[in-house]
């Protein structure tokens, strides 16, 4: 390793330098070889699993390129007759194993199974199918679970594990009965899933896939009673393009807004109004925690994924949630208050479709308190993968369009709301206001750099009005845990903390279309910065129509009206649906139920003492008969743990001489103790 | 509780011994989750199997996520996610014993029984047919193993003869501990 000059190996004859690769993986490609895979992602740890990057290094026999690190003087063949028939067969062992309704797949057109039996020339299977259907798994509102076409690559356990630190799904089983399932083989929709969508996105085939909600769209648009209201997110205009053989990262705007005229909406907005707003209402709301000493530091609130993982792993630190609802949210509260008096139409003839790169704003329009009774304010969510559909379906030469321009005045945007797609974006917009806000002074250099980048955990420090603002920028669950836990702990240093779940932010949503090309977010992250360049305006306090908005409509910045429309609410929330355990059960037709929660909040904070408290005091003064015990996980109210119930009544920061106080007071009145009250003392379990 | 066996009836408070056992365990491997698989073998050890409360509260106090621990439950033939009888048979049908005539063996189990290949547990929680690939007694075939017993060279009706000598001694202990007991039991004091 001490050698000075560059070392090199040998792949097909041609000499390659060693650059630093991890593995011959990557030297291979970057010799231009694009090997075959199915469980390689450079961001994701080496599985090894599929068995198709094989290589044959001399002296070595075949070695998985993945899995072996670069080595000087080696000599590798890529492609050999035993290579090219060993892929052939894993390729058709998979294919024996498969549903094959390919034409009706979700991803037949980006089908990496598919094009690799084109690739490999397999006209064939010559092995007998032992295909045996199971049921799909439809419980999720964003995602749909398709075990018969798994190719078991393990590329969503590990994303769902090491980009968002939640490990929803996993192996489950052994040798052929391998599926990659939930927790006891639950839904999707019942166990810890944030709905971020990344595992269908690094999925080669079509085992999970975006629920389409494609179907309720055109019947949307084909009832003339309906005036359909459509907003397309920040994140949208450069992607779509690529579902069109245009470049990633290329802005298409304009024709998105023609495209959706033609398709029938009637009235074409943008969600980076509402973007605009968010950062009106949440800079306020950031500079009034800080001036008057609220709750710090503040957590972004834009991205559903990041929300729901806040609710069910860091349920004590909602309060440091902003609670601005999210930019597509605001807008189909906003439009649904606004826009029936303007068109004269009734509440419920008005829809909202949202056109997002993300899953998860389908299930954040279904959150009951983002609406009115039983109308959401948003009424369906499309990814930018099915718009792309729609137009495909339409028969609209999406290329060819005359770009058109948004209806006003939701049509109305700045820069600042437009680069909220980006990790760092909604961080670096806020600070475009708030900068101003508290300086009162214009702010003329508009472009914060240090908030930009691609690290998934990233610090920035900016002076404001004198005063210091420590920043976290954060993309990736995994990475928004390793802040959050800090916060727990009261060693966070910061201030304004932005989360996004996706890595790269909503660029790199899973909505957005399946990419060929390993820099796609890169070049739309671009895309999205080139765009808030060619706009005029940068900051959303300039958008005319917005401060219009305010003076004809919602009142005051952080008002009454504002409040009720554009902010939210956030509740604790269970991780897996289960029966509570029973440890004690009474058949007595009077019996006190008494449950408490072990849940990991309830349980750091001693709840399992508790437990044991009762069901020794419960033990010795004869109380078997007469208690129904039950250990329960999570009753979402982990701020006031531990949490006991007694008797339907609920006992926060419950102590077990609280808990043996209640019981007392509930069972002497009619069953005087048969022993001498050994009191609280015995309880201690350890 | 649709899954627990009925084991419970005399003694209210087992399951609460069982689950003090589960803390007992979980503090044993210092809840690191790398101990995670002698904490499943220590809770089957207790329960005879995995409940899947159990295994949730495994999950949360490791703080590892479910779907992780169950895949590692299913992933074992050791782990049972199904309870398990008092008594677990297993009948050898490694290449020796199937050679040897293991299937009579195991036939003759499940009609004694009333068990089969889907059934496995008898309803009354007592017994559990099992079979395994190899028990590495090749010399004994065919081997039969009941609780942690290895019986060799074992017929069908000497492994009859097994179950019945099992049932007596279970109806022996019943009316032993029937007697002094502070309460009769009230169902269950004959069988």
């Amino acid at each position: 390793m001490n050698k000075v000059t560059q070392p090199t190996l040998t792949i097909d004859g041609k000499t390659v330098a060693i650059e630093g690769e991890r593995n011959l993986l990557e030297l291979v490609r970057k010799a231009n070889i694009d090997l075959p895979t199915f469980c390689y992602h450079s961001e994701l740890s080496v599985y090894g699993a599929c068995r198709l990057c094989l290589v044959q290094i001399e002296g070595r026999g075949i070695q998985g390129a993945c899995s072996t690190p670069p080595e000087p003087g080696l000599k590798i063949q890529t492609t050999t007759p035993q290579i090219r028939e060993i892929r052939k067969i894993a390729v058709e062992l998979l294919l024996a194993n498969h549903d094959q309704s390919c034409p009706t797949c979700a991803r037949s057109a980006n089908c990496q199974l598919q094009s690799l039996a084109q690739r490999l020339g397999i006209k064939k299977v010559r092995f007998k199918s032992v295909y045996q259907p199971v049921p799909l798994d439809e419980s999720s509102p964003s995602l749909v679970r398709d075990p018969n076409k798994c190719v078991l690559c393990g590329d969503c356990v590990r994303t769902c594990t090491e980009i968002q630190g939640i490990g929803a799904i996993d192996f489950t089983h052994r040798g052929h009965e391998v599926t990659v399932q939930p927790a006891f083989g639950k839904n999707l929709g019942d166990v810890e899933c944030v709905n971020c969508g990344q595992c269908a996105s690094v999925c080669p085939t079509g085992a999970l896939t975006i629920k389409s909600e494609v179907d309720q769209v055109w019947n949307l648009l084909a009832d003339p009673a309906k005036t359909v209201v459509v907003q397309i997110a920040p994140a949208v205009r450069v992607g779509l393009g690529e579902c069109f053989g245009l470049k990633p990262g290329e802005i298409t705007t304009g024709r998105i807004v023609a495209a959706l005229k033609q398709l029938g909406f009637n009235q074409i907005y943008d969600t980076s109004f509402a973007a605009d707003l968010t950062v009106i209402e949440e800079g306020s709301e950031f500079l009034e925690r800080k001036s008057q000493g609220g709750t710090l530091p503040m957590f972004t609130s834009c991205c559903p994924g990041w929300v729901k993982y806040a609710e069910q792993y860091f349920p004590e630190l909602l309060p440091n949630l902003s609670t601005c609802r999210s930019p597509q949210a605001m807008f189909g509260s906003l439009v649904k208050s606004m826009l029936p008096d303007q068109l004269k139409v009734e509440r419920k003839n008005l829809k909202v479709v949202a056109i997002m790169p993300c899953t998860a704003k389908k299930f954040e329009a279904q959150r009951p308190e983002l609406g009115i009774d039983s109308d959401p304010d948003v009424d369906y969510v499309l990814t930018t993968q099915e718009l792309a559909q729609m137009i495909q379906s339409a028969g609209i030469m999406f290329d060819t369009l005359q770009p058109e321009s948004f209806d006003m005045p939701f049509g109305f945007y700045t820069g600042a709301g437009v680069i909220f797609g980006n990790s760092g974006g909604v961080m670096e917009a806020v600070l475009r206001y708030a900068a101003e806000k508290a300086t009162g002074k214009k702010l003329e250099q508009v472009e914060f750099q240090q908030v930009r980048g691609d690290s998934g955990l990233r610090e920035a420090t900016v002076m404001v009005n004198g005063a210091e603002l420590k920043l976290a920028i954060v993309h990736g669950l995994r990475n928004a845990r390793v802040v959050a836990e800090e916060v727990r702990a009261g060693k966070s240093r910061y201030d304004l903390i932005e989360v996004m779940a996706c890595p790269g932010g909503c660029v790199g949503g899973a909505g957005q279309p399946v990419s060929t090309s390993r820099d796609a977010r890169a070049l739309r992250t671009k895309g999205l910065y080139h765009a808030d360049k060619m706009l005029q305006l940068h900051k959303s306090q300039d958008n005319v129509f917005i401060t219009e908005c305010y003076a004809k409509f919602l009142g005051d910045i952080g008002g009454e009206k504002a409040h009720h429309l554009l902010h939210t609410t956030y509740q604790s929330r269970r991780r897996i649906m289960e029966d509570p355990l029973p440890l004690m059960q009474s058949q007595a037709a009077d019996k006190l139920k008494v449950s408490v929660c072990l849940g990991t909040n309830c349980f750091l904070k001693g709840s399992q003492d508790v437990l044991n408290g009762i069901l020794r005091h419960a033990e010795q003064n004869g109380l078997e008969g007469r208690l129904d015990v039950r250990a329960g996980f999570c009753f979402e109210k982990c701020e006031t743990g531990p949490t006991v119930m007694i008797g339907g009544q609920h006992i926060p920061h419950c102590t077990a001489h609280k808990a043996i106080e209640e019981l007392n007071s509930r069972i002497d009145g009619d069953n005087p103790s048969p022993q001498a009250d050994t009191g609280p003392g015995s309880t201690d379990a350890r | 509780m649709a899954s627990m066996p009925n084991v419970v009836d005399r003694t209210e408070n087992v399951e609460i011994q069982k689950f003090e056992k589960v803390c007992c365990i979980l503090n044993r491997f210092g809840r690191r989750p790398s101990g995670l698989i002698p904490i499943l073998q220590a809770i089957q050890h207790e329960y005879q199997y995995l409940p899947e409360e159990v295994l949730t509260y495994v999950a949360t106090s490791l703080d590892v996520p479910p779907a992780r621990v169950f895949g590692v439950a299913t992933f074992y033939a050791h782990f049972a996610l199904e309870p398990k009888g008092k008594h677990v048979i297993r009948v050898c049908d490694g290449t020796a014993c199937h050679v040897k005539q293991s299937l009579p063996i195991l036939e003759a189990l499940h009609k004694t029984l009333g068990t089969s290949e889907k059934n496995k547990t008898t309803p009354d929680m007592m017994f559990t047919v099992e079979t395994v690939a190899c028990l590495g007694a090749c010399g004994l075939a065919p081997v039969v193993v009941i609780d942690e017993q290895v019986h060799g060279q074992v017929t069908p009706q000497g492994a009859v003869g097994l179950i019945n000598d099992i049932r007596a001694m279970e109806a022996l202990q019943k009316t032993a501990v029937a007697t002094p007991a502070e309460q009769p039991a009230t169902e269950e004091s004959h069988v």
